[in-house]
């Protein structure tokens, strides 16, 4: 049998704030952490720890603590209900909005698998606010220790078809099960009916939906060993809410299927607690914890990635990292560039004449040809004449010239989104960067300073593509894309979902 | 207004061009091959012109073909814009008829309707005996506007290289051999004012065929329609 460790691991965690910027900012310290959710222009999330610790974050990259959910509950611990029906620890919980109240469920094991899961109600989520406060509603589901169900781990879920209220649940012990709740209330609907067991052998359920399937995601694994974790999240998907839900191959997670979702990679190990994140305008994103950050001291950490989708499955998307790319419009296939004469990387070769580095032309004459490697194409090559004044961007065929490899790096200190910090573009091995202008429209300047109309947010979409937005347009009040006009042009507009004028490929020159 | 140096050759052009009829040779000693009429070309039949839902302009003046080096990098074809081929070049408004010396050339300013979405700088020369690689064609057409209808974009496509002017602003430069694709060049946003609006190309071409196309496009980058184009200043 598994039994969630959590709780301790979790503190821990918490004791180390200060970390590299990596995988979020400020202090993403977290264990089981609930469904990310935006309210009054800000981001929360709650976790696993005395309490109930919660989290705010201005733009999604950069978090803090905000007290803890307790604090404002009669007692600071779970009402006597809940208590008697599981225990006094608060763990996992998660959240969701419905008309005009939160309702935040939360784990309330006692000795596992005897479990109760509790629900609070919340008219705000700001702690700042006179009207902020929890008020107990009591245990909504239960598990009495002996039978197949160890009821912590709620993932709550609003079916956008029918606006009906679900809650999964369960941890290792027996069943993931799901019952129906009450929108009105936040409690059971039919509380005498029997739960439907949907999953084994997991823990951290939630239901998403999608183009008429529902996605039910639980994490596999162990969990609260540091980087000996081997925490990852599966999947299986169902016609109808109830389930069966089924993997890849067809295997019922009920006995035990689920196709891999996400795994250990990089320098994380042990993704667990899948939440979704919908920022608008189409783009999905999944917050996850792992249990290991490495580039943290091996601490739990909270993560925000792109959610993308591919034949009909959730596919595990990576935030931008610092690189060289090509950027090349999805809608012409053309690559942005700076608008200044290029030169060919392999010299210029008039017809019949030699290709540089085979400066014989034996190549040509039909002999053993004597071939020199032609270098990459840099911009101290080729620069030189380059203007100093800012110079327009232009979509242009891909031909590996210096005026086309772009450097994407973080910008510190400048303020992010949800899952990156901000980045500058420059040309790459210079200072020459992207920038927005007044009229809405994009140029190279001579150098980064640091502006606003230099510093883009970079969002994968859901068809692995990518929006670039700067973070401002001077002059401008809407949020603009990175858009192509025609086979050449770049400009800024209105981002649309639907079209492939705001999709761009990053790709390794 | 360039003076007619050639008043025969509008007519003798202008036959050539729509009808079938021979040129003069260029060297004046052999009669040049009759050759049939631009297929896609036709003469104005009416004061203005408007464009259809794809929003092309249809209706242009072409300058017959300057001989040019068939160099199609951007400095070279900046510096060929650059040259002074004849007086007024980025300002003038011809009329149909109109010639103008270019070295020791007299080129003819043609009025044309095109029948496809795109004119065909091939036939146009071709018809004419007159050469199609290595030259560089000037062409200008008058948009009028029902409006001041800012927001909007030049959009072209060239074969080959091209420079495009607004009211005598530079808004558009395709560089390097290419094919003409529609909107492959489109400009930053820009302003037709109400009333006359002066388009103005100078296509570069170095071999095969040649050809451009141009509309504008809104703010959804839809086709602008509810213009008319004409051949005058005066938008007549």
């Amino acid at each position: 049998m598994t039994v969630s460790l959590k709780s301790g691991l979790a503190a821990a965690a918490l004791l180390l704030l200060i970390a590299p910027a990596i995988a979020l900012d400020g202090e993403p310290g977290m264990h089981d952490p609930s469904t990310i959710i935006a309210a009054g222009g800000k981001y929360y999330v709650y976790g696993t720890g005395n309490g109930l610790p919660a989290y705010a974050s201005d733009d999604g990259w950069s978090w803090r603590r905000a007290g803890s959910v307790m604090q404002t509950v009669p007692g600071g611990r779970p009402g006597a209900d809940v208590i008697a029906r599981g225990g006094n620890n608060t763990w996992a919980p998660d959240i969701i909005r419905v008309g005009d109240k939160y309702f935040l469920y939360y784990s309330a094991p006692g000795p596992q698998p005897k479990s109760a899961i509790g629900l609070l109600i919340g008219r705000t989520l700001d702690p700042a606010s006179p009207d902020y406060k929890w008020e107990d509603a009591g245990p909504v589901v239960w598990s009495d220790g002996v039978e197949d169900s160890n009821a912590i781990d709620p993932g709550v879920f609003r079916d956008p078809t029918n606006g009906t209220l679900w809650l999964t649940y369960g941890s290792y012990f027996g069943y993931i099960r799901l019952v129906e709740l009450d929108p009105r209330t936040g409690t059971r609907l039919h509380p005498e009916r029997k739960p439907v067991n949907v999953a084994i052998n997991s823990e951290a359920s939630i239901l998403i939906f999608r183009d008429g399937w529902y996605y039910l995601l639980v994490t596999h694994g162990s969990c609260c060993v540091g980087g000996n974790s081997t925490y990852n999240i599966r999947m299986g998907r169902s016609r109808k809410v109830t389930g069966p839900f089924l993997d890849n191959m067809g295997i019922d997670m009920i006995q035990g299927g689920g196709r891999l979702f996400a795994g250990s990679s990089g320098r994380h190990i042990g993704p667990g607690h899948f939440g979704l994140l919908d920022v608008g305008d189409g783009v999905q994103k999944f917050s996850c914890h792992y249990e290991a950050d490495l580039d943290r001291g091996g601490i739990s950490v909270l993560d925000i990635r792109p959610l993308l989708w591919r034949d009909g499955w959730p596919v595990a998307g990576d935030n931008v990292t610092a690189g060289t790319y090509e950027i090349e419009s999805a809608r012409t296939g053309t690559a942005l560039e700076m608008a200044v004469q290029g030169v060919p990387v392999s010299g210029r070769r008039g017809p019949g004449g030699p290709p540089a580095g085979n400066p014989a032309g034996a190549a040509d004459r039909g002999q053993s040809p004597v071939l020199a490697p032609i270098p990459a194409q840099e911009a101290a090559q080729v620069g030189g004449n380059w203007p100093t004044a800012p110079v327009d961007a232009r979509l242009s065929p891909y031909m590996l010239q210096a005026q086309q490899k772009w450097t994407i790096a973080p910008v510190a200190n400048a303020g992010g989104y949800p899952g990156s910090p901000y980045f500058k573009i420059t040309i790459t091995g210079t200072e020459r960067a992207l920038a927005a202008t007044e009229d809405a429209e994009v140029q190279v300047l001579p150098a980064f300073t640091g502006g606003p109309e230099q510093l883009w947010r970079i969002d994968q979409l859901t068809d692995g593509t990518y929006r670039l937005m700067p973070k401002a347009v001077p002059s401008g009040k809407v949020p603009l894309a990175l858009s192509a006009v025609g086979s050449s042009k770049p400009t800024l507009a209105a981002f649309k979902a639907d079209s492939d004028r705001q999709r761009w490929l990053l790709k390794t020159p | 207004m360039p003076r007619l140096r050639h008043p025969i050759l509008p007519v003798l052009g202008a036959l050539a061009l729509f009808t079938g009829a021979a040129l003069p040779a260029t060297s004046g000693s052999q009669p040049a091959p009759v050759r049939a009429p631009a297929p896609t070309l036709a003469r104005p039949a009416s004061p203005t012109k408007a464009p259809a839902a794809d929003g092309f302009l249809r209706r242009w003046l072409l300058l017959e073909p300057i001989r040019v080096p068939g160099q199609l990098t951007q400095g070279v074809v900046q510096a060929a814009v650059k040259k002074d081929y004849f007086p007024d070049q980025l300002t003038v408004m011809p009329r149909d008829g109109d010639t103008v010396s270019v070295g020791d050339q007299a080129l003819t300013w043609h009025a044309v309707d095109t029948t496809a979405y795109n004119v065909n700088l091939f036939h146009f020369a071709y018809a004419l005996n007159k050469p199609t690689s290595n030259v560089l064609f000037w062409a200008v057409t008058v948009v009028n506007a029902p409006r001041d209808m800012p927001g909007v974009r030049l959009a072209i496509g060239s074969n080959a290289a091209s420079i495009w002017w607004l009211n005598g602003e530079e808004v558009i430069a395709l560089y390097n051999d290419r094919q003409s694709v529609i909107d492959d060049g489109v400009s930053r946003r820009v302003t037709l004012r109400k009333g006359p609006n002066v388009v103005r190309t100078a296509v570069i071409n170095a071999g095969g065929a040649t050809d451009f196309c141009a509309r504008f496009l809104d703010e959804k980058d839809d086709p602008v329609t509810g213009i008319t184009v004409s051949l005058g200043a005066d938008g007549k």
